[in-house]
């Protein structure tokens, strides 16, 4: 391996990062290279340093300014999601559809089949039966009917006495 | 058994909040000093940190689990980054880095000890802050992108394929990248380095 093969390695070597076989390439080439070796040292001794700078902490804030601004981030719905069903419309939805099967099931009090019809009407007693009428208590109160040809009991007398 | 990034942001676009303050206790520190440490003001990269988890939580009803979550959200961060530092770039370049520290600039960490502080170890706290500033100093003044391949690779400890897919080139270029910014960690903290090597 030449030196300058080896600049896109070296970071990888110091990382450990390389596979076997390259880390055991670049351990023959330092071996041999001086220079090299030197360089990996002090990338070495510039990645420990980098260590020691302090890290900082985010201001007690931070977490409070960013709820609030999630919070007043707008709802956002996608175009189809005006399609997606309330649980409240798919709840309303349900019990109609329950309600109309319902009603359509069951059997109607209207609606008379034709066969069934016409048997009732044959069967059914004619109310303007004579014997029906004549012994229907209610009408034996009220007053017999008068013949047309029969005398009135005022005109018979004025009959009598003009004779 | 905790629930991987993915799982919690498929959690998220399913409608479960709680997912989503999981992510935000998961990555909120990552990012603020990532972002920290691109931009240089902690104000600024509190800012850009809320900007990225909104992002990420406006974006929920879109999310494809095509990639690491990881990569995602560094991706979101470093473009918010570099844009800034781009933004920025000419107020940077009027406050020079040997003037004092403004309360801007100081972390609590970094910041010079009070006269009435007689502790023991002064002179060893001295040090260790000296070390701290030159450090940091050094990796501010890599260009943006070395800078942005540097902190990815140090601190988030992302794979090579990750972040060459966050600042958009390829594995090689990125190694390349990668191996100029450590010339120049190594170049301008060379006394550190020997120091180092001494040990």
């Amino acid at each position: 391996m030449s030196c300058g093969r080896m600049e896109n390695k070296i970071l990888s070597y110091v990382d450990g990062r390389l596979k076997e076989s390259e880390r055991l390439e670049m351990d023959k080439h330092l071996a041999s290279c001086t220079a090299c070796e030197l360089r990996v040292n002090e990338f070495r001794a510039v990645a420990s340093l980098l260590d020691e700078l302090p890290q900082i902490a985010p201001s007690p804030a931070f977490d409070v300014r960013i709820r609030a601004r999630v919070a007043a981030e707008p709802v956002k719905q996608a175009w189809w999601a005006w399609f997606a069903p309330s649980p409240r419309v798919v709840m309303a939805g349900a019990l109609l559809a329950v309600g109309m099967i319902w009603v359509g099931l069951r059997p109607s009090s209207f609606a008379v089949n034709p066969a069934t019809e016409a048997e009732i009407n044959q069967n059914m007693p004619v109310l303007e039966n004579y014997d029906v009428l004549s012994n229907f208590e209610p009408l034996s109160d009220l007053p017999q009917p008068v013949a047309d040809d029969a005398p009135q009991p005022d005109d018979a007398g004025q009959t009598n006495s003009q004779m | 058994m905790a629930r991987s990034d993915v799982q919690l942001m498929l959690d998220v676009k399913s409608g479960d909040e709680q997912s989503f303050e999981l992510l935000l206790h998961r990555y909120r520190s990552p990012l603020v000093n990532f972002l920290y440490r691109m931009v240089r003001n902690r104000e600024q990269a509190e800012d850009l940190a809320q900007e990225v988890f909104l992002r990420v939580y406006r974006a929920r009803a879109d999310y494809v689990p095509s990639a690491k979550f990881t990569t995602w959200l560094f991706r979101i961060a470093t473009n918010l980054a570099l844009n800034n530092v781009r933004d920025t770039r000419h107020q940077k370049m009027e406050i020079s880095l040997d003037a004092p520290l403004t309360a801007d600039s100081q972390d609590d960490d970094e910041r010079p000890l009070d006269v009435a502080d007689q502790h023991p170890d002064i002179e060893q706290h001295l040090v260790a802050q000296a070390r701290s500033k030159m450090i940091r100093h050094a990796i501010e003044k890599l260009p943006e992108k070395q800078r942005a391949a540097v902190l990815l690779h140090k601190y988030q400890e992302l794979d090579y394929g990750e972040i060459s897919k966050i600042l958009e080139c390829s594995e090689s270029a990125l190694k390349s990248l990668l191996f100029r910014a450590y010339e120049t960690l190594r170049v301008e903290l060379a006394p550190l380095v020997a120091q180092h090597e001494k040990q």
